[in-house]
């Protein structure tokens, strides 16, 4: 009896000698309990070292492995043979990115946007360690605790038609993490996050299509924090415009 | 080839080296940090971590608990000195995490809670559900964006230290994307690149882990300290070797052999009830757990499946309520990875490699040997972890040394001494760079990278395992001696440039066989019982002959050259590690 095989098409392009983007056909064994980075490993080890694609935990916490599998994006190391056998599967990179190599995207953009939303503590005035930690119920932890979780994979970038349309867009995880810190009861730095999140390429871009929260693996939903967001930001707009009542 | 300066560069951008490049902004936002890392920051292994992070914080609780449950754990191999000054910095270093944001799991009351973990007299674990790790890893990146002086160069391997003049005057990299070496000339080097648990075939750690720092160091001839000392994690998934954070156990979970019996009473752990109490059962040290495993499935009381024998670990009567708040990611992880659903089965679990005690032989400064080289997090042996790591004294430890890291080098680049010799690290940089060139030009070679690798992994389970024997030592020296010379003729397939994954996996192999070489000939010089160093032909503890730790020392090609040196004994003289009983 023949051992149960399964056909994997993958995306390869090597800037050096590569024109453009060709796929590269594979077949490897079925197990029910492989993941698709199992398979990928399993074709660096035993088909072709040359493959390329980035990977490290695999156990969806770290967000290196992020793919597109038959159109959509998913964790390699999260997504599951059995889901697709006995079917064909093609893998490439995450869209919306430029392609390094194979299924390596390029991040700089990325990162840049993370950067961008300042997502850290801005806290109302230095507190010394002597005063040990800040009191924070378990009601105002929940409070943002959701939007905490991103593991910054990008799978929401790679679903999202507007940073599709153009690189400009904030996009989802940096609008969330920033709503992150806003929500959190230690922060006091949203009016500085504001002028990044409320710009032009900040909230406003989003059509509210909702695909980034769908396609992420950590149930961040994006879209509801950038909603959230917009609706904060309205509420901002009242209060300057009607002086000195909205200050109240 | 010109050279990147900074003043300080930094290897690694998990916990320790984010933590040590924060320390260097606040002692001196003057200074320019050249923060080096083969991955993203938040790719970092620090990031699986789950449990959390100890630290004395609560009334019940004291400095002196900490130190001698740390110190009974490590067997009595830790410094004394090291595990004090650890323990007293330790609660700030959490209190920080908290002013930066990292959202830790509260009490009604709005203080931060804190659980139980093993082989703790009172509960000391600061927790953000069972994601600690991941948690502390994005505040520290996150925070770190604040600082300007932080220059990252994300996805650069860092090959080589430069050293002349016998300090540590910079680095080699490649930046991963072009292919092209990068020298850094610096300062003061910290080197903060974590574990290398992938030397082992069945192992927690992430691909990532490969040992890459230890062996820059060990190949400048710094020695690496106490490397046979290997926690095996009692609870890890079969196949993938998952994590399943002891603070199941922590919350209430029981471990059950074949027969539903749970064993750990039949290994000085008992009495089983009243359950859970601390420093009992399932809330024993790592070490004793691995290893009372090993017995049950030489006795036929495990189950044995695909993947290798297991034992169940059961939650079900947390009830769903208390799972889903306090170990969220159990269930996840179980439901993805073996399709079972903790809430109503329970888990499948067998021992599995997750942490090196040994390391980077550093001081309590995080400094080496060689001037100006420093060292902090998993990759650097202070000691405070002794024989066996307590469990959640790894995340503190990253905060601790690492912010000393980061300090010590600060005050070393102050104090002056004299200029980089810019010329010099160019020059080294060149010859690191022909050594690259020659693994391209090589066309005659009859390895495999996949090949040794397994090999490798291979000889490191049957001969450095949970237990291990002269003989078994002697096959795994010689196997891994074997392989470093197979070394010689890897080929590579990819001869090509961008994002190169089989040459970096090449020197990471590099780096993990030079690694198993100083683990396997560590192991076989320590003729004595301790810890998680268990020797089948040699039972007791030898305080006589190896209340030492153990230093390695590169030669080359050759074997590595063993010494010792003395264990740092304040106040608490080696006595018996006593677990189970009626405590509460």
């Amino acid at each position: 009896m023949s051992e149960a095989t399964v056909a994997l098409e993958v995306l390869r392009y090597r800037p050096e000698t590569d024109e453009k983007p060709t796929f590269q056909a594979y077949t490897v064994p079925y197990r029910d309990d492989w993941v698709v980075l199992d398979a990928l490993n399993h074709i660096k080890d035993n088909i072709d070292r040359t493959l390329s694609y980035r990977w490290s935990c695999h156990m969806a916490v770290c967000g290196s492995c992020g793919v597109m599998i038959n159109g959509e994006p998913k964790l390699s190391c999260h997504a599951f043979l059995r889901d697709y056998y006995p079917g064909k599967l093609r893998v490439e990179p995450l869209t919306n990115f430029p392609i390094e190599r194979d299924l390596v995207i390029v991040m700089d953009d990325f990162m840049e946007k993370l950067d961008s939303v300042k997502p850290y503590l801005i806290a109302k005035e230095d507190r010394p360690l002597s005063a040990g930690e800040h009191l924070q119920s378990p009601a105002q932890l929940e409070a943002f605790r959701p939007y905490t979780m991103c593991i910054n994979c990008v799978l929401c970038y790679a679903a999202c038609p507007q940073y599709g349309l153009g690189p400009d867009f904030v996009g989802p995880a940096a609008l969330a993490l920033a709503h992150r810190y806003n929500l959190d009861s230690r922060d006091a730095g949203r009016d500085e996050r504001q002028e990044v999140a409320a710009s032009n390429e900040g909230i406003w871009e989003c059509t509210f299509v909702g695909a980034c929260s769908q396609v992420c693996p950590k149930s961040v939903d994006p879209a509801a924090a950038i909603q959230q967001t917009k609706i904060a930001s309205t509420a901002d707009w009242y209060k300057a415009l009607l002086p000195p009542w909205g200050k109240r | 080839m010109d050279a990147i300066t900074a003043d300080d560069v930094i290897v690694g951008a998990g916990g320790a080296g984010l933590r040590a490049a924060i320390a260097v902004c606040e002692a001196d936002p003057n200074l320019s940090i050249a923060l080096i890392s083969k991955v993203y920051p938040m790719r970092s292994h620090t990031v699986a971590a789950e449990g959390g992070a100890a630290a004395v914080i609560k009334e019940n609780d004291s400095l002196e608990n900490h130190f001698n449950d740390t110190v009974a754990g490590g067997d009595w191999l830790c410094d004394q000195d090291a595990v004090e000054l650890f323990i007293s910095e330790a609660p700030n270093e959490l209190i920080r995490m908290d002013h930066w944001g990292c959202p830790w799991s509260r009490e009604p009351s709005g203080r931060v809670a804190v659980r139980p973990f093993g082989g703790m007299k009172v509960e000391r674990t600061w927790f953000a559900a069972d994601k600690t790790g991941f948690h502390m890893l994005h505040t520290l990146f996150q925070t770190s964006l604040k600082y300007p002086s932080i220059k990252r160069f994300d996805e650069f391997y860092t090959t080589d230290l430069m050293i002349e003049d016998g300090r540590c005057q910079g680095v080699t990299a490649v930046e991963i994307r072009s292919g092209q070496m990068r020298p850094f000339a610096a300062k003061a080097v910290i080197i903060a690149t974590g574990g290398a648990g992938r030397v082992f075939p069945f192992t927690t750690n992430g691909a990532v882990c490969t040992g890459d720092g230890m062996t820059l160091a060990y190949r400048a001839g710094v020695p690496l300290k106490d490397m046979e000392f290997v926690q095996y994690h009692p609870t890890g998934l079969p196949r993938t070797g998952i994590l399943i954070t002891e603070g199941a156990r922590g919350e209430g979970g029981i471990i059950v052999n074949k027969d539903g019996y749970r064993y750990l009473q039949d290994y000085g752990l008992g009495p089983p009830d009243p359950w859970p109490r601390k420093m009992a059962m399932e809330l024993g040290p790592r070490d004793r757990l691995s290893q009372a495993f090993w017995h049950e499935q030489k006795n036929g009381k495990t189950i044995s499946t695909p993947y290798g024998d297991v034992v169940q670990l059961d939650i079900r009567h947390l009830g769903e309520k208390k799972i889903d708040e306090r170990l969220p990611l159990v269930r996840e992880l179980a439901r993805s990875y073996m399709s079972i659903d903790p809430v109503f089965e329970p888990i499948p679990v067998r021992p599995v490699v997750h942490y090196f005690m040994g390391g980077i032989h550093v001081d309590i400064d995080a400094a080496t040997p060689v001037s100006g080289l420093f060292a902090a997090g998993e990759c650097a042996c202070v000691s405070i972890n002794g024989a066996n790591r307590l469990g959640s004294n790894s995340l503190t430890e990253l905060l601790v040394f690492g912010g000393r890291a980061g300090r010590s080098a600060t005050k070393y680049i102050h104090s002056g001494g004299k200029d980089v010799e810019v010329s010099v690290i160019e020059k080294q940089a060149e010859d690191a760079q022909k050594r690259i060139a020659e693994l391209f030009q090589r066309t005659d070679g009859q390895e495999t990278v996949s090949g040794l690798r397994k090999e490798m992994n291979d000889a490191m389970e049957a001969g450095a395992g949970i237990y291990r024997t002269e003989d078994s030592l002697n096959v795994a020296c010689e196997m891994i001696g074997m392989l470093r010379e197979r070394y010689a003729s890897v080929q590579l397939e990819d001869k090509s440039n961008v994002f190169n994954t089989d040459l970096i996996q090449t020197l990471e192999l590099g780096a993990m066989l030079d690694v198993a070489h100083a683990l396997t000939h560590s192991a076989l010089s320590r003729r004595e019982s301790r810890g998680a160093h268990q020797r089948l032909d040699k039972t007791e503890r030898d305080d006589e002959k190896y209340l030492k730790h153990t230093l390695a020392y590169h030669t080359g090609r050759g074997d590595p050259r063993i010494e010792y040196l003395d264990v740092v004994i304040t106040k608490s003289q080696p006595g018996e590690r006593v677990y189970g009983g009626e405590q509460t």
